[in-house]
């Protein structure tokens, strides 16, 4: 806390000393403040409180019937022929003008993406094309699909037609992560229930269009959920990401052109074509719009999956709809706001934060998968992130260099921190490590593995440090690489090279 | 070497010229249409890339070296060592250059900040468990890790973890590869090698992460004819050769450009010798020959280089050899020349399979002053004139040409195993089964070659049915009828076969049916494989018996290199003498030994089967009193009083130009012109026509393919070979499994 203010200060000081334009914004927020008295201000929208008829996932808690009957009731398969018919540039246009973000963690815009399968002269290529469903949902603290999946099977099938009608696909492969039995079993079910009631196959819904959907079940492997990788597994070999360029727009699943999208953006699209791209762009901030699943968990009272409005408070989020952080939200250390591989938030940001893409990033952390990890005090923080530290060095796939031998030093390098052997300086170049593996590697796992630790250096830099003293304290000297010096034979004449000798910066200096 | 002679018809032996020719035949014949080309600047120098070219290439071009492991030219990319990170402009992050195509106007800096900070950055993540044990490494001195590390390596690490560094156990790959896993640096070059040239789809990675392990799942050894070449390709020490293993370091090691005759191929090869010792041979790139590999006979047999030598003459006293000075040796060979009364045809002399090709044009021209015709080679049926006459080039040679194989759309294989006869070209077959639409038939004994093909049958009547076009229908004849570069290998065992004659009848009419496809001016389709180094050079000098010669019982037998010769078929009244290196079948069978050298000793031509002469240079000097083979018999004449006229190698170089310039145009194929191979076509269906087919099966020549001549059967490494993979016996770590073990232990 301390930390963060001061550095703040020390930016502003480097600021005004630095040049004239620093001068403007002053005079900008003086003039509007001077202003105030003449202009009433736009009111203040708040976000949240998505109202039940708004839902689009009506039975993610698998309360109802998730089989055909019960999904029609809902509304599903409603006059889907219809909007099959509207065409494929109809579909993606409806998806662009909804705002639609890719829900998978990445949130690139949807219509877009799906715009990239239908290039000029798309019908010369006697390719078959294929939509794959990234259902292989492994992200630790997500678990928002696995309920669309269980209790809105036939929302996911549906998307895949609309969305595979929007890209002029003829086959959707849904690849479901190994674990999720009963969620392939449902699917499976529902893909079963649409076939025979005409909803997919030979001309599908009536509409003359063919489609068939398949489901694969993947074994469970987190860098499966990598849509190169994923493509991989499906043909039959080792989940290793594939090289970009060329992208599976043009080479993709068994070579052919291949869009890979997340299950709740496939899902959402029927609805969004039925009540509108305007509809669903009525929600969240603009380049944020629609509705989201969240999935809380962690150090709320009542952790849960919910949909809401999008650019929701982060505070409001856990308050309304988690009976509040266990202890109160005083007692909040921090939130992970998006699934494992994005940084933690420290309270004081979770306070301020909007549950949106862009509010997110500008907190220098991301909205990821929508996965809250909520941590209270009692939380070691510094076990939880080299926790995340394992699983990614587990899930590396270990083709390419920085990412295969960087997430194992890292969490080698966590896993001394979590007791605090270690050497103050290796702070720092754990953080150089992070930057070496970041950026440098074939897919984003290894930038998935460097954001925690960054984030934790970050905002509780402190409390590391405070481990390092402690250690110390107790156990003597510790050299690089959580070598003790009393371990050393201090008749030897050794080249000190584990910063033996080496000064320890002061900590908090 | 060569001298500069009043022609202009020679090129120089350098190559280049005819290589350049060569490229350009082949561009011409090629049927794709060359890549338009881009124009992109590296680190601010304009340079222009055929399209579809790697941004690393397109640095190269423009002179900036790319630190690289995992990518090479030859192999599919992985980009995954990302050492060759590069910045492009309007890129946030730096792209492996492997990976990215270069596109038209790109910037990149190749030497920006960033880009030093990123390799510096892999290089430390490489480096980290990577045991620094380049003082115990073989690969020390040639490692491109050791290399690369020197440029963006730091001089100390930062990696001292408690927990150590990784540890991997090694991997039995069989008695030619040494692992060293945990030097591994997971570039998958072998495996990639492995799946995509050699054909072991067994190789490849399991694990994940750092667990990430090269192998075989399944403990296994490396069952491929160029297995070696993984040793090439690994960038650290975890692959290295087993044979060399601790005997030498790069630096003390004297490099010799040479030829191996192992095979027919003339793989173009490197000797490094220490002192007169050859210590390891590796591939020198030839792209029109061997690219860059070479087969683990080529590589490994040079062992058998230090074993079973004649170093001194013997003659035989009674029943054993006695040491003798060359005078004496010479004069004992007279001596028996005159005793045994042989005259003209009586006189026999047989050339084996490592003989180079001045050793036997001196002793063609000695026989020939001798009087005698009775020039035979050493194989089954050798002392017959060869049923394809050597009057025409194409008739023997491999005409459609090494490279040309990947341009072959579909391919009819007739009593040839490829992977054992040539393996080096087996290799460009598979590279096109896996990347074009390539269909291959096959008629012979089945073999285990490394694609797929249409088994049509095993014998002559197998052809017969074929030419005549009463097979059924298939995808392979689908795709023959259709193919606008058909490619007929035939083996070199056919015309060894007792139904040489009717097969050679049915090829004949199969290349007249089909001429305006299979010999047109651009592409000759009828190739013949030959699989001994010396073949091709004996039938281009006319070795070969007149009729009458092979009808003549010999008095008086030389055998030349010839260690494969039937002993029945040597009258117990004959005199024989045998030169040669090896103490081998020929030495038993003689009365005088002449000791020759061996290729890595001697300067020689070699003409391998696309009728291509390649110079090979002496490494080492020849052991003992042993001499250069074409001397010996060079000294022979002026004992036996028909002394030849030529007397240093420039004037015996001329005199093979006199019989064929081809002998002496380094590097080149000759192209024999379509009209005049098939003349040598018709010529062949003329002598043939009415030959009867007995129906015999064909056979594969070669049934163990790491012993088939004098210095592989004296190499240990080939012999250890042969138990493992030919003979399929366990090998290495896992013998002591086989073994029955003590109770305690």
């Amino acid at each position: 806390m301390f930390r963060s203010s001061s550095a703040t200060t020390q930016v502003v000081l480097k600021a005004s000393t630095s040049a004239s334009r620093v001068v403007r914004p002053f005079r900008v927020k003086l003039r509007s403040q001077r202003s105030f008295a003449t202009v009433t201000d736009t009111p203040v929208r708040r976000y949240g409180g998505l109202k039940d008829q708004d839902r689009i996932f009506t039975n993610a808690y698998c309360r109802h019937d998730h089989g055909i009957k019960g999904a029609m009731l809902r509304g599903d398969w409603h006059r889907t022929k219809d909007i099959l018919l509207k065409g494929d540039s109809w579909i993606i246009q409806s998806i662009k003008d909804s705002g639609l973000r890719g829900r998978g963690g990445a949130g690139f815009p949807s219509g877009l993406k799906w715009s990239f399968m239908n290039k000029p002269g798309w019908e010369k290529d006697p390719r078959p094309r294929y939509l794959v469903i990234n259902a292989d949902e492994g992200e630790p603290g997500t678990c928002k699909d696995r309920e669309i999946l269980r209790g809105d099977p036939h929302k996911l099938i549906e998307g895949c037609l609309v969305a595979g009608r929007g890209m002029n696909a003829s086959a959707a492969y849904i690849y479901i992560r190994g674990e999720f039995y009963q969620e392939a079993s449902h699917v499976q079910q529902a893909i079963n229930e649409a076939y025979a009631a005409g909803f997919l196959g030979k001309n599908a819904c009536g509409s003359g269009y063919n489609f068939d959907v398949y489901v694969h079940r993947g074994a469970g492997a987190y860098i499966c959920g990598e849509e190169t990788a994923l493509i991989e597994s499906i043909e039959g070999k080792q989940g290793k990401p594939r090289l970009k360029p060329p992208f599976p727009a043009d080479v993709g699943l068994f070579g052919c052109p291949t869009t890979v999208a997340n299950v709740e953006t496939v899902a959402v699209a029927p609805t969004i074509c039925r009540r509108g791209g305007s509809w669903f762009a009525s929600f969240g901030r603009e380049r944020n719009q629609g509705t989201k699943l969240f999935c809380i968990s962690g150090h709320v009272n009542n952790p849960c999956v919910i949909e809401e409005e999008m650019s929701i408070p982060l505070k409001e989020l856990i308050e309304k709809h988690c009976g509040g952080v266990v202890g109160g939200w005083d007692n909040l250390l921090g939130i992970v706001p998006g699934g494992s591989s994005v940084p933690v938030l420290p309270i004081n940001l979770c306070s301020e934060v909007l549950m949106d893409y862009d509010s997110l990033k500008d907190a220098q952390s991301g909205l990821g998968t929508g996965a809250v990890i909520v941590m209270n005090k009692s939380t070691d923080i510094v076990s939880a992130i080299a926790r995340f530290s394992q699983f990614y060095k587990h899930e590396s796939c270990g083709q390419c260099t920085p990412c295969r031998e960087g997430t194992t030093w890292m969490a080698k390098m966590m896993d001394r921190l979590v007791e605090g052997r270690g050497h103050q300086r290796e702070i720092d170049m754990l953080l150089e490590l992070t930057k070496q593996v970041e950026g440098r590697t074939i897919c984003a796992l290894g930038d998935a593995a460097a954001w925690p630790i960054q984030g934790l250096m970050r905002h509780f830099r402190p409390e590391v440090e405070r481990r390092i003293a402690a250690f110390q304290a107790a156990n003597g000297h510790v050299g690089f690489g959580g070598h003790l010096a009393s371990a050393v034979d201090p008749s030897l004449a050794v080249p000190d090279n584990l910063g033996l000798r080496a000064p320890e910066p002061q900590a908090g200096a | 070497m060569l001298r500069i002679v009043s022609s202009v018809s020679r090129p120089s032996s350098t190559g280049i010229l005819g290589k350049v020719a060569n490229t350009g035949r082949r561009s011409l014949a090629s049927s794709s249409a060359r890549n338009a080309d881009i124009t992109l600047t590296v680190d601010g120098k304009e340079v222009t890339v055929p399209q579809g070219s790697a941004l690393i290439q397109a640095c190269e071009a423009a002179g900036a070296t790319i630190p690289r492991f995992c990518y090479h030219d030859r192999l599919a990319i992985a980009g995954n060592c990302r050492m060759c990170l590069v910045e492009v402009e309007r890129s946030p992050k730096p792209v492996a250059s492997c990976a990215m195509p270069a596109m038209p106007g790109a910037k990149v800096f190749t030497n920006s900040p960033l880009v030093h900070e990123a390799r510096e950055g892999v290089m430390e993540f490489l480096l980290a468990n990577h045991p620094l044990d380049c003082p115990i490494c073989d690969q020390g001195g040639e490692c491109d890790l050791q290399d690369q590390s020197m440029r963006y390596g730091s001089d100390r690490s930062r990696f001292h973890e408690i927990t150590g560094k990784r540890a991997v156990e090694n991997k039995d790959l069989g008695p030619l590869v040494k692992t060293s896993m945990t030097r591994c640096i997971q570039c998958t070059r072998c495996v990639r090698f492995a799946n995509e040239v050699a054909g072991v789809e067994e190789l490849g990675t399991t694990g994940r992460g750092n667990d990430m392990q090269i192998g075989t799942y399944v403990e296994k050894t490396m069952d491929s004819e160029l297995s070696g070449n993984i040793v090439d390709l690994c960038p650290v020490g975890a692959l290295t050769s087993k044979p060399y293993a601790y005997n030498a370091r790069p630096w003390e090691l004297k490099s010799t450009e040479s030829v191996d005759p192992l095979d027919a191929v003339g793989s173009n090869i490197r000797i490094d010798s220490r002192g007169v010792q050859v210590m390891r041979i590796q591939p020198k790139t030839n792209d029109d020959v061997n690219e860059e590999w070479i087969s683990d006979k080529t590589r490994y047999a040079y062992d058998g280089l230090k074993f079973q030598r004649l170093t001194t003459p013997l003659v035989k006293q009674g029943d054993r050899f006695v040491a003798a000075t060359w005078e004496d040796a010479l004069t004992a060979i007279a001596d028996g020349l005159a005793a045994s009364g042989a005259s003209s045809n009586e006189i026999q002399a047989i050339a084996g399979h490592l003989a180079d090709t001045e050793s036997l044009v001196a002793l063609k021209d000695l026989a020939n002053r001798l009087n005698s015709d009775n020039l035979i080679l050493d194989q089954t049926n050798g002392h017959l004139p060869p049923v394809h006459g050597v009057d025409v080039r194409s008739n023997y040679l491999f005409n459609a040409t090494i490279p040309s194989v990947e341009e072959a759309d579909a391919i009819l294989l007739v009593g040839t195993n490829p992977r054992h006869e040539a393996a080096v070209l087996n290799s460009r077959i598979r590279k096109s089964w896996l990347h074009t639409p390539l269909e291959i038939g096959f008629i012979g004994e089945r073999a285990d070659t490394t694609y797929g093909y249409e088994f049509l049958g095993a014998d002559a009547n197998a052809l017969e049915t074929f030419v005549s076009g009463k097979v059924a229908d298939s995808a392979f004849l689908r795709k023959w009828k259709a193919a606008k570069k058909p490619l007929v290998i035939v083996g070199s065992a056919i015309s060894e076969h007792p139904d040489a004659a009717g097969v050679y009848n049915a090829l004949s009419k199969l290349v007249e049916q089909e001429k305006s496809r299979l010999v047109t001016p651009e592409w000759n389709g009828f190739s013949v494989l030959q699989r001994v180094a010396s073949r091709a050079a004996a039938y281009d000098i006319g070795f070969t018996p007149s009729r009458a010669a092979s009808q003549t019982k010999p008095k008086f037998i030389y055998l030349l290199n010839a260690d494969e010769v039937d002993p029945k078929s040597i009258p117990s009244d004959a005199f024989v003498v045998y030169q040669g290196h090896h103490g081998d079948l020929g030495a038993q069978l003689a009365d005088v030994c002449l000791p020759g050298s061996a290729y890595t000793e001697k300067g020689t031509t070699w003409v391998n089967t696309e009728g291509r002469a390649q110079l090979g240079r002496a490494a080492v000097s020849p052991p003992g009193a042993s001499r250069e083979d074409w001397k010996i018999i060079r000294a022979l004449s002026e004992v036996v009083g028909a002394p030849l006229p030529y007397s240093d190698a420039l004037e015996l170089r001329d005199r093979m130009w006199e019989i064929s310039p081809s002998l002496v145009r380094y590097d080149v194929t000759e192209k024999t012109s379509s009209g005049i191979a098939l003349a040598g076509i018709n010529a062949i269906r003329e002598r043939t026509a009415g030959a009867k087919i007995g129906g015999a099966a064909f056979k594969k020549p070669i049934t163990n393919f790491y012993q088939t001549d004098p210095i592989s059967r004296a190499s240990v490494t080939m012999a250890q070979c042969t138990r493992a993979f030919t003979k399929g016996e366990n090998y290495g770590f896992s013998e002591s499994s086989q073994t029955e073990q003590a109770a305690f232990a």
